[in-house]
């Protein structure tokens, strides 16, 4: 099927594109990188009557160092921008990571960061990663500005806090604490797939080498990135040992996710793979953190 | 609604100007409009890899593309690669090494490999295979095509 007919704004600024969502509200549509809209349109899953293109709005591709040793991402910056950013790889190597495993070549030079995130795929690997890296986001409209943790942002499925006049406009990412270790892992039927379920860890550990904190995002595990709270608290305070680590990811696969089944994969084989792919990212991340001193 | 937009864009380096609806699709405008039906279309979602093309150089989707949103860049299509008598070495090298059949998937498969082969101009079987791990082959079972990437990568070198 082709997309239903729209109307067609391409602003080159920010002030302008927020005009035109403040003037169309809900019969609105950003559109990014258009490597989630444009395959829902072209099924007619969605028709907004009217399209704000973002793409040529220069201001909203950069990637910048904070004075505080954190990252500033744009919501226009390109996967394969950040994928091959040196910055990136030195101040948040998870993300480094993370972004050849989103798609293929041909979708990373056209998704956004700030598309991945607003469209709220909880199979999506930036969702995960933003939240286990606590991104703050920053959101526009013509009334002013609001900053929303990203762990407050997700709400259910495919959504957020973003209001119809709203367009999240930059990433702030926090510089990772000395003794920190950081791992995405996944299990997909082919390496560019959506994931069947994903992990990442952000761990960090104390002056005695105990766990200070040890965050575990889970995708594909729910509506929203789940957050292993429960396996939080079991390794805060404790030598991250085998033993602390498998029980651990046993509480993580068992009572912080919501897997659902489908004709991937069922419920049940979900939480066996994110009870294995906890234990091992919570191993390689805890390992980093200890020659991260 | 008919709302047509003053289109401008250069593909294989020929300009052309045409009035288009903005939700015309890149893949449609250049096998309708211009009548370059190299560009094949498979799934209309971006799973197959059929549809690639180069948009300033870099392998994108051309599915998931309004043409309005090429206005003012450039497009190249497989047949700007290279021409019957003057085959680019990619092209020469999928046909001495037999990496295709159908020919269906070919063209996406071609556009994805040029930058790809300019970048990483000697590149590992692995390599290889995860650089056209977004196009699917209902033909070949993908090892002929190995094949043909290496001995271009061999041709692209000398
Ligand atoms: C074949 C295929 C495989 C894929 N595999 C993966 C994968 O393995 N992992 C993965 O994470 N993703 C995958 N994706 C999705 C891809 O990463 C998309 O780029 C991403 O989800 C959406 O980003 P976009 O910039 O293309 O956004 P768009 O498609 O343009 O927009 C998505 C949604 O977000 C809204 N939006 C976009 N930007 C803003 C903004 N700044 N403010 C407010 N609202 C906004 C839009 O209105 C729309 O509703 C895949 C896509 C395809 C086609
Ligand atoms: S037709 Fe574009 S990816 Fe299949
Ligand atoms: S040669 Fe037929 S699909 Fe690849």
């Amino acid at each position: 099927m082709k997309p239903a007919p729209f109307k067609y704004y391409a602003p080159t600024t920010v002030e302008e594109a927020l005009t035109h969502l403040a003037e169309h509200g809900y019969d609105a549509k950003v559109l990014a990188g258009g490597q989630s809209l444009i395959p829902m349109m072209n099924f007619r899953l969605v028709q907004p009557s009217v399209l704000v293109d973002l793409n040529n709005i220069s201001e909203l591709s950069f990637i910048n160092p904070d004075e505080n040793g954190g990252l500033r991402v744009g919501a226009m910056a390109r996967h394969h921008q950040v994928e091959v950013d040196p910055l990136v790889a030195i101040q948040a190597p998870l993300l480094h990571e993370t972004m050849p495993k989103i798609a293929t070549a041909q979708i990373r030079s056209r998704g956004t960061f700030g598309g991945s995130l607003s469209h709220a795929d909880p199979s999506a690997e930036l969702v995960s990663v933003n939240v286990a890296l606590d991104g703050r986001f920053r959101l526009r409209s013509q009334n002013g500005e609001r900053w929303v943790p990203a762990h407050e942002f997700f709400i259910g499925l495919f959504t957020t806090v973003l209001q119809p006049d709203e367009l999240l406009v930059e990433v702030a990412l926090p510089a990772m604490p000395v003794r920190s270790g950081w791992s995405l892992m996944e299990v997909a039927r082919r390496p560019h797939d959506f994931a069947l379920v994903g992990v990442a860890a952000v761990v960090t550990l104390d002056e005695n080498r105990l766990c200070q904190q040890a965050r575990m995002v889970f995708l594909s595990a729910g509506d929203v990135p789940m957050v292993a709270h429960r396996a939080a608290e079991l390794l805060k305070g404790q030598a991250p040992t085998r033993e602390s680590i498998r029980a651990a990811a046993e509480i993580a696969a068992s009572e912080d996710i919501d897997p659902g089944g489908d004709i991937h994969a069922t419920a049940e084989f979900r939480c066996h793979l994110a009870n294995v792919l906890a234990r091992r990212s919570l191993e390689q991340a805890f390992e980093r953190a200890a020659g991260n001193e | 609604m008919s709302n047509l937009f003053d289109l401008a864009v250069t593909v294989n380096r020929v300009r052309y100007e045409r009035a288009v609806e903005p939700h015309i699709l890149l893949s449609d405008f250049l096998r309708h409009d211009i009548g370059l039906t190299g560009t094949h279309v498979g799934c209309e979602h971006g799973v197959c890899g059929a549809c690639t093309v180069l948009f300033d150089g870099q392998p994108v989707r051309s599915c998931l593309l309004f043409a309005v949103q090429t206005h003012g860049h450039e497009v190249t299509t497989v047949e700007g690669l290279g021409t019957i008598d003057n085959l680019h070495p990619i092209q020469e090298a999928f046909h001495e090494a037999h990496g295709l059949q159908c020919g269906f998937c070919t063209p996406g498969i071609l556009t994805t490999l040029v930058p790809f082969l300019e970048q990483n101009p000697n590149p590992s079987e692995a390599e290889i295979r995860a650089a056209i791990s977004g196009n699917l082959c209902r033909c070949t079972g993908y090892q002929h095509i190995v094949d043909a990437v290496k001995l271009a990568a061999e041709k692209m070198r000398a």
